[in-house]
């Protein structure tokens, strides 16, 4: 029994260091990516391209995402306010649910396995095919060359990608309660641009959209550039980044909310 | 794929990003007309402020002429302070009337200020002198209900 018991506390020990320690790698890990970005800076095509494939070809799903959950907010929303005869605070509902939480938190996740996980398999493969070691005896730095500019192209998509949609959202609310309902259309834009602000609603949501991206981005970019150079390594990563962003989204939500809007 | 089909792209996207951004700001956050540039505070004590909200509107003859900025109990007099923050442009005299009123029945409260007819005008941080509190609804109907009760055996 007592050897059961110490076992299980090493056994528990072990754990926590391991984290501790893989924290520690990835504090570091990004200390180094913020000294280096300079240099990555200098060669801005390189940021660019990553926009490209992060920012670029996520649109059409974070579009057709955004238009989605817009559509299925009008319908539940307008099915709920009519019961008390304000739909035409249908507006108010479906802008204020997308600019403060859903448009941030639907287009993060969207985004986490999107971009998130093509980013890790691209340095993970690179890794694993000894590509960031060749850099490195060129004398190319492979954080600077590499995991600087998908970092940067990450954080730079990610609140773009959440403004549209959100505002595609917003447009798939209008279709709805609008067009296809009824809602009367002076009085579901007026009552949304009455209770809409733009410091604590949108401007929150854009802080929440970049806060978002850098965690998706420096957990997607540091699970490449540590996992396991083997196959079964690399897909592990993959999955890790996917979980660890989802995971990091919604509880950073959490305590961003609870700091936002607090007392309101 | 090449350099200048990319920057293309990247340029398409990003202007896409900004637009989104406007439209939320300008249609659906009304950013232009919701802030004041210059305000002064005021501060206005009631017995009983209702269901009133920071950030809720002021308003004078229907116009949102400042917001409610700060809520406070004073353990002293027992009654609410409420701090409003009034866009610099207007003036308003010294014996400004301050209600809590109700738009609709059961919509969001606000403060409507009730101009009265004195020379001097109310300087920063001013109190409101006369003010009247919020309707509670359950007060109302109670006092309808007995005065009706009251009057009731009368007319039958």
């Amino acid at each position: 029994m007592l050897d059961w018991i110490i076992e299980f506390v090493r056994g528990l020990g072990h754990r926590v260091n391991d984290r501790l320690q893989r924290l520690g790698f990835s504090a570091r890990f990004f200390f180094m990516l913020l000294v280096y970005s300079g240099q990555s800076f200098r060669r801005i095509h390189l940021t660019i391209r990553e926009v490209y494939f992060s920012g670029v070809l996520s649109l059409l799903i974070i579009l057709v995402s955004g238009l989605f959950v817009g559509l299925v907010l009008g319908l539940q929303g307008y099915e709920t306010l009519q019961r008390y005869g304000s739909s035409e605070a249908l507006g108010i509902l479906v802008a204020l649910s997308l600019t403060r939480e859903l448009g941030p938190v639907v287009a993060g996740l969207l985004f986490a396995s999107r971009a998130g996980s093509s980013i890790t398999a691209e340095i993970g493969l690179m890794k694993a095919t000894e590509q960031l070691k060749a850099m490195d005896m060129m004398a190319v730095n492979p954080i600077a060359r590499v995991v600087a500019p998908r970092f940067w192209g990450g954080v730079i998509s990610m609140p773009l990608l959440a403004a549209m949609f959100s505002a595609m959202g917003i447009f798939g609310g209008y279709l709805i309660g609008v067009v296809f309902i009824g809602v009367d259309e002076g009085a579901f834009w007026s009552q949304m641009q009455a209770s809409v602000d733009f410091r604590s609603d949108i401007w929150n949501g854009v802080i929440k959209s970049f806060v978002f991206g850098v965690a998706v981005s420096l957990i997607a970019v540091f699970e490449g550039y540590d996992s396991v150079p083997t196959a079964e390594g690399v897909s592990r990563a993959i999955t890790r980044t996917v979980v660890n962003s989802a995971l990091a989204i919604l509880a950073l939500d959490f305590v961003l909310t609870s700091f936002m809007f607090r007392g309101l | 794929m090449n350099r200048k089909l990319l920057d293309l792209w990247v340029g398409f996207f990003v202007a896409i990003g900004i637009a989104a951004l406007l439209f939320l700001a300008l249609k659906v956050g009304n950013l232009s007309a919701a802030n004041f540039v210059e305000t002064y505070p005021l501060v206005a004590k009631f017995d009983n402020i209702g269901g009133l909200k920071v950030r809720g509107p002021v308003k004078s003859a229907g116009v949102v002429v400042g917001r409610v900025t700060d809520i406070r109990f004073d353990p002293a007099s027992y009654e609410a302070v409420v701090t409003l923050n009034i866009d610099a442009r207007y003036r308003f005299p010294k014996d400004t009337f301050a209600s809590i009123l109700t738009a609709g029945l059961l919509g969001e409260q606000y403060i409507g200020l009730d101009v009265g007819g004195e020379e001097k005008t109310l300087n920063a941080g001013d109190t409101i002198a006369k003010t009247q509190s919020a309707v509670v609804l359950e007060k109302l109907i109670s006092q309808f209900l007995f005065s009706k009760a009251s009057e009731g055996p009368d007319k039958q």
